[in-house]
């Protein structure tokens, strides 16, 4: 098991070291110039030749590849060009109103996608099936932009019963200000014991967080599905039916059983795509996570912080996958021996 | 081995009619899918003929006609020029669904051949391909594209590159464990045995074997990249005005959208309607031709 774990780690090292070099290289193919950006609008050649060696950009590519590699084990991610300031600190600001999306999310995907995916099975081939079997392929299909806008103008701007945009009312930090602990406005006002700014959080969070669930809902309705008819054949399963448990009992208990783990294994692999996926619709809520940092890194020809984010989010998914390879080999001994 | 009832659902009656309705019995999502993917071709194939004001595609300008609601003169409204969105987008079905059909042929050019030659000759080379390979699996996929097409100017072409770029090594990880394991059946040992040559085992025996999962994969794939690449064009990464696409009139739509709610609608639900089609088509073929494969994204 050591072995495995090891090996795995060190596989999932090098894929790192692999990523950086392929993000290095997307962005030397920046047209223009970062450090003309950098200096500013009027800057003269002498202060672009400096901004240029200040950023490291006149030294030799493999060179500028080590030492940014190097920066990235101690921290350094390099200084963004749009706001001056260290991009890991920027990234560590917005991350976390990104991943209060995500998280919740994927929890509202798993809260709809196993009973349906379970009443799917359970009725296999019948009219309720193929509707909920469609309905999970709309939601893989979904232009989640699009569902945000719409439902955007559904809830919040014809039917008012959702705020439009933004992670609180902005009023509240007047009344109830809340105090940076964690980051995550929902913990931070939770563990403040600030209610009327957790409410307020919880409320602004429903649309983005239901939008973004889209897709992972319809992912594991379809996947609990599979799973469990393709355990519904095997012994213990017949056993438990022996034993005159009811259907309810023998899929939810028995068959959802065995379908857990490949099912946190695609939650797990799907928090990235997921992360991206809120990257799309957080300029519409005027979300001021990651995405909005993408936005505006993108718009200004940011370099550094394009190269941050990317990576950032290539690192959360391949720590994602090493969990769930690591966890799974835990558990299923099978796997050890591929 | 007991069968449980559960497991021979499709013990319905064989219907009156034709083999058409068989099939729709057995599966109609794959049925209805593969209906609405005819359409969605249709309507691309005869956009100009089909479109009530061809012209409205390019750059027409209707001074009087601006952010008309939808009427029986402009079925889904005009949009901030005056232009008829129904037959923009009709037009729109010839912008990301070609795009998509590119994005996967270059994929499949790439992807197949790294796959069948790491999946084949194994050794040093499949490990270098493999190792490679998991780089770019390191991303999700609409990440890359998107850092990619950030750099590069916004065009349709840039987006078609990108999203290329992102998805090859899907296609080369499917053709290698295809190629991986009908290299080590018996026949191909025999083959071997007899001098046979490399070429002409990869082109009878290799990739006869995995055009069916390629085929899958492939139907699968073109919703994927349908809604990746009206995602960048959303984000203004892709196309430009004045093409009908379907992404980028959602975005322009969006400044206008209350109280003009149908410049985003309707181009928005051509996307879902088209990613859904090809989406169902793709997981009614699996059911049928290969039905054990996993559901990961």
């Amino acid at each position: 098991m050591l072995v495995y774990v090891a090996r795995r780690i060190v596989l999932a090292v090098g894929v790192v070291v692999g990523v950086v070099i392929v993000t290095f290289a997307v962005a030397h193919l920046v047209p223009g110039n970062p450090a003309a950006t950098w200096a500013g609008p009027h800057a003269s050649a002498a202060q672009i030749a400096r901004a240029t060696h200040f950023l490291g950009l006149d030294r030799p590519l493999p060179v500028q590849i080590g030492s940014y590699l190097a920066g990235v084990v101690t921290g350094n991610w390099g200084v963004s060009i749009h706001t001056h300031r260290p991009v890991l600190s920027d990234i560590a600001t917005a991350a976390p109103a990104s991943l209060e999306v995500v998280i919740t999310a994927l929890l509202i995907a798993i809260a709809v996608g196993v009973p349906l995916g379970l009443r799917s099975a359970r009725r296999r081939g019948r009219p309720a099936d193929h509707a909920i079997r469609a309905g999970s392929i709309l939601g893989v299909s979904m232009p989640i932009f699009w569902m945000a806008l719409i439902l955007q103008l559904v809830f919040a701007q014809r039917l008012k019963l959702l705020p439009a945009a933004g992670e609180f009312s902005q009023g509240l930090l007047f009344t109830h200000p809340l105090a940076k602990v964690t980051g995550f406005p929902v913990i931070d006002a939770l563990l403040a014991g600030n209610w009327p700014m957790l409410g307020s959080t919880l409320v602004h969070l429903i649309l983005p967080a239901v939008v973004v669930a889209a897709y992972p809902a319809g992912l594991i309705a379809r996947m609990v599905r599979a799973q469990v008819l393709d355990s519904i054949g095997e012994t213990h399963i017949l056993n438990a039916r022996a034993l005159g448990f009811g259907e309810r009992q023998v899929f939810g208990r028995f068959a959802m059983k065995l379908a857990w783990t490949p099912v946190a294994a695609a939650v797990a692999l799907v928090f990235g795509y997921s992360l991206v996926n809120t990257f799309l619709v957080e300029s519409i809520f005027d979300w001021p996570g990651l995405g909005s940092y993408a936005a505006a890194s993108i718009s200004t020809l940011d370099t550094p912080a394009i190269l941050g984010v990317t990576l950032f989010v290539a690192v959360a998914y391949v720590i994602a996958n090493l969990v769930v390879d690591v966890v799974q080999a835990g558990i299923d001994p099978r796997i050890r021996l591929g | 081995m007991i069968e449980s009832p559960i497991m021979t659902p499709r013990q319905v009656a064989v219907p009156r009619g034709g083999a058409f309705w068989r099939g729709l019995r057995a599966n109609p999502l794959l049925m209805v899918g593969g209906a609405l993917v005819l359409l969605i071709v249709l309507v691309a194939i005869f956009a100009p003929v089909l479109a009530p004001h061809p012209s409205d595609a390019g750059t027409a300008t209707h001074a009087f006609d601006v952010l008309k609601p939808p009427s029986a003169a402009h079925l889904f409204g005009t949009d901030q020029v005056g232009r008829d969105i129904f037959s923009r987008v009709l037009f729109g079905a010839r912008v990301s669904p070609v795009i998509a059909v590119v994005v996967i042929a270059i994929a499949c050019a790439v992807g197949v051949p790294l796959g069948v030659a790491a999946g084949f000759l194994g050794g040093w080379i499949d490990e270098l391909i493999m190792r490679v390979t998991d780089v770019f699996l390191a991303f999700p996929p609409l990440l890359l594209a998107l850092a990619l097409a950030a750099v590069l100017p916004a065009s349709l072409t840039s987006v078609t590159i990108a999203i290329a770029v992102a998805w090859w090594p899907w296609y080369t990880r499917l053709i290698r464990g295809q190629a991986a394991s009908v290299a080590g059946r018996p026949y191909v040992e025999a083959c071997r045995a007899l001098g046979v040559s490399r070429l002409r085992i990869i082109v009878r025996h290799i990739l006869p074997n995995s055009v069916t999962p390629l085929l899958v994969q492939v139907s699968l794939d073109v919703g994927g990249v349908i809604l990746t690449a009206s995602a960048l064009s959303f984000l203004g990464l892709g196309a430009q005005d004045p093409i009908p696409d379907w992404g980028l009139m959602v975005a322009d739509g969006q400044n206008y959208f209350t109280p003009d709610w149908w410049l985003v609608t309707f181009p928005g639900l051509a996307i879902l309607l088209t990613a859904f089609a090809f989406n169902l088509l793709g997981d009614g073929l699996r059911d049928v031709l290969d039905p054990k494969r996993s559901f990961l994204p």
